[in-house]
């Protein structure tokens, strides 16, 4: 007979703990499928974490694609703290990558400084518009937000296509679908020479401790948090929970927003209809691996970026598919969930039957 | 009429069950036996002990020590523990306090669910059918089998609950606080079921708080106290002060009301239509509340309580009529204007509308005055403030808990209650909405309540108690209300009140027995 | 009308069946967890995990039905994982779904990459042919639109009988029924909440991988990445739709088909003026408003997503 008895204080390290045994835990499993393709273990472990973290150049690719994961893990963050299931980070990021290209290939001409902040600006109101949609329609008519964010992805993706075959499409491009790119002027600058890494870290890490201030300083994070601890009690308390919902939406669309405008004006420069390998998909595993602490975001993007850049280094020279990032991913969501409920739980093995 | 006197042999016998909730000992070393056609009243206030021991003999919980036994072919058998299904093929049948009913599905459904085996290719309604109408027959009980459950009111659907037991022919029969939901005369009507049952040998466990239900009804009384069993007695050699010592063990001071006059009108209800439910509705609600008054409102459940605290809790607004407090019709019906104009709100149900358990003590101090300028600034929390509050409340109010900044969702009962008082008394408030604000806490905590509660009154406040148990409501109102279908009765001062001119206005007699 | 016509064409209904198939065993499978009280949005995954496992055990050798059973098998240990994670040990279901359909997906992919390292385009199989049933088959109009599908179509509209019986007529139905609306009234009358819903959510499972299976294994004859293309979201839609009611999800996979198929046609009207990804974009717009639709009336089974423990009450 085991018994479940839930703990009555969690001491502070303990979340902690969940998380990083989560992701060792997510690690050391997919030895399995590793094995199964033939690579000896060592090996690809040791060419994973070189790849990752193993010189300034593996560092800096690590960082520059933890960069999205952060922007995207706080839009997560953020939304399921208010128990807002935003799972459309991937389209909110399209939206913000479609209006950067549009107001930042051309359209507009300024001193770089304006132009950026006009970028960063358009991408984050993109984003926040797009969540917009989903959000009205759960408060005007109940429809879960789940359903309609998860299809929205698709829809966005389409749009996109669509804009690239169509007004955005760059006339120099030899008939490609991808949009011109983006002006100097409005780039975000790269922060290291002979590096891919960008401003837009900056942009990810402030955002980072904005969202850390909201949640943990300001009014409106008290009553985000109390929404979605217990949005009954918040009800009766006197907090307006549809406007509490909206304004997450608002920011949560935003910052993954964000995300696509650092792919495009950081990284990329043009803009794509394969920009993102999944990073909004990706940041709901980095927003749970940080127990929805936007600081802990930080720390769990760099290590999902991490995973998928040494997976891709190890992909290259071992041939295991470079999908095992994605099963890492997959996995350590998995993982963090169980490691949340042993936190939550003493799990006890009663030897004494009663009865 | 008089219960037999436990003529039959032993059916159940309970031998040291014990069982511990972390800190809590919940059951220690709890004895108990039963005899065919007796019913055995189980007696102790609320977290006595007594739903935990009837959860652990149905199987819902495992005990840490001791043993069930159920009569069997070779006499007293152990009961496998942890497990309904082998109490049920025991025969023992538990109409739980909170009903356990499918509600999308019919009371027939309900009754036979469980009964055939489970990968049994079709039902067989016909033949079950006939044995529902058969049992139905026998034990007095009628409901409509075929509409869904949600659409049944309390009292059917708790005799759906009890024929769920008896079509499965059990010789045991666990009610847990049955009368909680039903009129003093509907009681009446389940007790001579009972009786009926008890004739033809069926044994009854009654788990009750109030003593004149146990003294009505059982052959014998078993008293819990803190999770022990303090005293066994024949009901016939009991009285009330007897078993209320053994209850409780020790004297509470009970709040006293001083006389005084009430002032001006300070909650005014004319007409009132509210709420969406229909059948819980409110309709043509007129009633006034003044300075310096309590006033009580009596029912049962579901009758628009409901509809009529969510409108002075601010949650919703009257659909037709007109609401008017101190004497000026409302213009925004919101929690957070209600807070504003000094309405204190007390809810029904803590856990689910009184606390966020996962935020700390503090915030939860001052979650609806949060955004007034004493706590922020520029939007911006001042954490000083809301740290002196939460300092000050856990020492006005003894609220016993780790600190400001420990979850709110460790408190007790009481303390949680304690919590949201100080929450929503501390600003001086000139109306009080108190919605069962003693349900479910022991004595200490209860009379607690009751003093703040006068307290508030003597100070000029109106109280709008709502509240299911009849003695609170004579013990504190100044004057009491009825509700039933919605509809308000004013049943007028306390002091020319008794129980079954309350009881019948209950169950819809208004014009019944003068008072 | 020539657009009108196209309603009035074998062809036109035909494609609309072919369509709705594989939704209608996602949308069944759906039902089944959902009327048991679990959210499964594992469903996309698991369509991914079907489409890959029975295209890749009838390319490795098997026959097309043990295809389809390894399919079947692969749904119900995705559906397994996912309800042991939410039933017993109560964790989010929003969460969990995620996971087990970024697991399935990521796992199928990997699987695939890992057996055809080298391959440029898919290899294929021979997959399911129209039936040529005896009378059926030659009956006019009906024939050709209903009996010459696929042995998996007729699969999906019998799965939808099967259901609608074990919901309605048997003592399963009665007890999972009844453990979607109160797990508490399941566990009085002395059955396993956990047995019955880890037992649906795996069923339910394995329901939805045959969906993904009619891609690989009869609409089309391999598999190719991004296949399932938000079908799986698209039968969480549709479930709200159908009320979670068998007869109603057949209904509203059909008329998601037949919309869809419309679209397609109308697509060759009128595409060189409207850019394809219009229609493209069309299915999930209209899921969203099939949501939206019936949302604010939707009887959700009243346990949904609210976890239950032994001895918690």
């Amino acid at each position: 007979m085991i018994a479940l008895e839930p703990r009555q204080r969690l001491a502070w390290h303990q979340p902690l703990l969940a998380s990083a045994g989560a992701g060792v835990a997510a690690l050391l499993l997919v030895a399995i499928p590793i094995a199964s393709a033939g690579v000896p273990l060592g090996e690809a472990y040791r060419l994973m974490a070189a790849g990752a973290f193993g010189s300034v150049f593996a560092l800096s690719e690590t960082l520059t694609r933890a960069t999205p994961l952060m922007l995207t893990g706080l839009a997560a963050a953020v939304a399921f703290r208010a128990k807002l299931w935003n799972i459309g980070g991937e389209g909110q990021l399209y939206a913000g990558a479609l209006a950067a290209v549009a107001v930042g290939s051309g359209a507009l001409a300024g001193p770089a400084p304006l132009l950026v902040a006009l970028v960063l600006l358009a991408g984050a109101l993109a984003g926040a518009l797009v969540m917009l949609g989903p959000a009205w329609l759960k408060m005007r008519f109940g429809a879960d937000e789940v359903v309609t964010t998860l299809l929205l992805n698709f829809v966005i993706i389409l749009f996109v296509q669509m804009m690239l075959e169509g007004p955005l499409q760059d006339p120099m491009g030899l008939g490609w679908p991808q949009s011109p790119p983006i002006v100097d002027e409005a780039a975000l600058p790269p922060l290291l020479a002979r590096t891919r890494l960008h401003a837009g870290l900056y942009v990810a890490l402030a955002a980072a401790l904005a969202v850390w201030v909201l949640l943990n300083r300001t009014v409106l994070g008290f009553e985000m948090r109390a929404v979605g601890e217990n949005q009954a009690a918040a009800r009766f308390a006197g907090i307006a929970i549809t406007r509490t919902m909206l304004v997450t939406a608002l920011i949560s669309g935003a910052l993954a927003g964000l995300a696509g405008v650092g792919e495009v004006a950081g990284l990329k420069g043009y803009l794509t209809a394969d920009l993102s390998p999944g990073f909004g998909y990706a940041g709901i595993v980095v927003a749970m691996l940080a127990g929805l602490s936007p600081l802990g975001v930080v720390v769990a993007a760099v290590f999902i970026a991490g995973v998928f850049v040494g997976a891709d280094s190890m992909s290259r020279a071992t041939g295991v598919s470079n999908y095992l990032a994605d099963l890492v991913v997959a996995t350590a969501l998995l993982c963090v969930l169980i490691g949340g409920f042993l936190t939550r739980f003493r799990v006890r093995l009663a030897a004494r039957a009663g009865g | 009429m008089t219960v037999s006197e436990a003529p039959g042999a032993v059916v159940l016998e309970l031998a040291g069950i014990d069982k511990r909730f972390g800190a809590l000992h919940a059951n220690a070393h709890i004895d108990l036996s039963l005899r065919e056609g007796e019913v055995l009243a189980l007696l102790g206030e609320n977290g006595a002990g007594k739903t935990t021991l009837m959860n652990i003999l149905f199987g819902h919980y495992v005990a840490d020590g001791g043993e069930v036994r159920v009569a069997g072919a070779q006499g007293l058998e152990p009961l496998p523990g942890g497990s309904p299904a082998a109490a049920l093929a025991a025969g023992i049948g538990m109409v739980h306090q909170h009903f356990t009913l499918a509600e999308n599905l019919s009371g027939f459904e309900n009754i036979v669910l469980g009964t055939e085996p489970v990968l049994r290719l079709w039902r067989r309604a016909a033949q079950a059918r006939e044995r529902v109408e058969q049992t139905m027959a026998e034990s007095g009980l009628a409901v409509d089998l075929d509409a869904p459950v949600e659409r049944l009111s309390v009292g059917e659907k708790q005799r759906v609950e009890i024929l769920k037991a008896l079509y499965r022919r059990v010789r045991v029969l666990v009610l847990d606080e049955p009368t909680a939901v039903l009129t003093p005369q509907e009681a009446e009507g389940l007790f001579a079921v009972l009786r009926r049952l008890t004739s033809r040998g069926l044994a009854v466990i009654f788990i009750s708080h109030k003593l004149n239900e146990v003294l009505a009804i059982s052959g014998r009384i078993a008293v819990l106290r803190a999770g022990r069993k303090v005293g066994e007695v024949a009901a016939r050699e009991a009285d009330r002060r007897l078993l209320a010592e053994l209850m409780v063990g020790r004297e509470v001071p009970a709040g006293t009301r001083a006389e005084q006059a009430s002032g001006a009108p300070v909650l005014q209800l004319s007409s009132v239509d509210a709420g969406t439910d229909t059948s819980r509705a409110l309709r043509e609600a007129t009633l006034a509340v003044h300075a310096g008054e309590i006033v009580g409102v009596a029912g049962v459940s579901g009758n628009g309580q409901a509809a009529l605290a969510a409108l002075v809790a601010g949650l919703e607004a009257p659909a037709a009529g007109e609401m008017r407090l101190f004497g000026e019709p409302v213009r925004r019906h919101s929690p957070r204007a209600f807070v504003a104009r000094a309405i204190a709100r007390i809810p029904e149900d803590r856990h689910r509308d009184g606390i966020v358990g996962s935020m700390s003590v503090a915030e939860n101090l001052v979650i609806e005055d949060v955004r007034h300028r004493d706590y922020q600034r520029a939007g911006f929390l001042r954490f000083g403030a809301v740290r002196r509050r939460a300092e000050a409340a856990i020492r006005d109010y003894d609220v016993r808990c780790p600190g400001p900044d420990a979850p709110a969702r460790l408190l007790s009962g009481g303390n949680m209650q304690k919590l949201i008082l100080a929450r929503v008394l501390a600003r001086g408030p000139r109306l009080i909405l108190a919605n069962q604000p003693s349900r479910g806490l022991d004595v200490g905590a209860q009379a607690d309540v009751h003093r703040r509660l006068l307290a508030a009154r003597a100070a000029g406040a109106a109280v709008l108690l709502i509240s299911e148990d009849l003695d609170e409501l004579l013990q504190l109102s100044d004057r009491v209300l009825v509700m039933h279908r919605g509809r308000v009765t004013d049943a007028g001062p306390t002091a020319q009140l008794d129980r079954a001119r309350v009881g019948l206005l209950m169950a819809g007699h208004g014009d019944a027995a003068p008072g | 009308m020539e657009i009108l016509d196209i309603l009035l064409t074998v062809n036109f209904w035909s494609a609309s069946i072919r369509i709705a198939t594989p939704l209608i065993f996602g949308v069944l499978g759906a039902l089944l967890c959902e009327r048991a009280g679990v959210l499964n949005l594992g469903i996309e995954g698991i369509f991914t995990a079907g489409a890959m496992a029975g295209w890749m055990a009838v390319w490795a050798g098997a026959g097309l039905w043990q295809g389809v059973a390894v399919a079947a098998l692969a749904g119900a240990v995705f559906g397994l994982l996912h309800a042991l994670l939410t039933v017993p040990l109560g964790l989010s279901q929003h969460v969990s779904g995620i996971g087990v359909t970024l697991l399935a997906t990521s796992l199928s992919y990997f699987v695939y990459r890992t057996a055809l390292p080298d391959v440029t385009s898919p290899p294929r199989i021979e997959p399911f042919r129209a039936l040529d049933l005896p009378l059926l088959s030659d009956l006019p109009f009906v024939g050709p639109v209903l009996f010459q599908q696929t042995a998996l179509t007729l699969l999906a509209f019998a799965c939808a009988g099967i259901l609608a019986w074990i919901l309605y007529r048997t003592p399963l139905g009665l007890a999972l029924r009844a453990v979607g609306d109160n797990p508490s009234a399941v566990e009085a009358q002395g059955l396993s909440v956990y047995a019955l819903r880890i037992g649906a959510v795996t069923a339910g499972s394995a329901l939805m991988a045959l969906g993904g299976a009619f891609l690989t294994m009869s609409a089309f004859d391999a598999f190719f990445f991004g296949m399932v293309n938000g079908r799986g979201w698209i039968c969480i839609a549709l479930t709200v739709f159908a009320s979670w009611r068998p007869g109603k999800a057949l209904l509203g996979a059909l008329l998601f088909g037949a919309f869809d198929a419309f679209q397609v046609r109308l697509q060759t009207e009128v595409g060189a003026v409207v850019p394809s990804q219009v229609f493209l974009m069309l299915p999930y717009l209209l899921s969203i408003a099939a949501l939206v639709i019936v949302a604010r009336r939707a009887d959700y089974p009243r346990s949904l997503l609210q976890p239950w423990f032994r001895g918690q009450r």
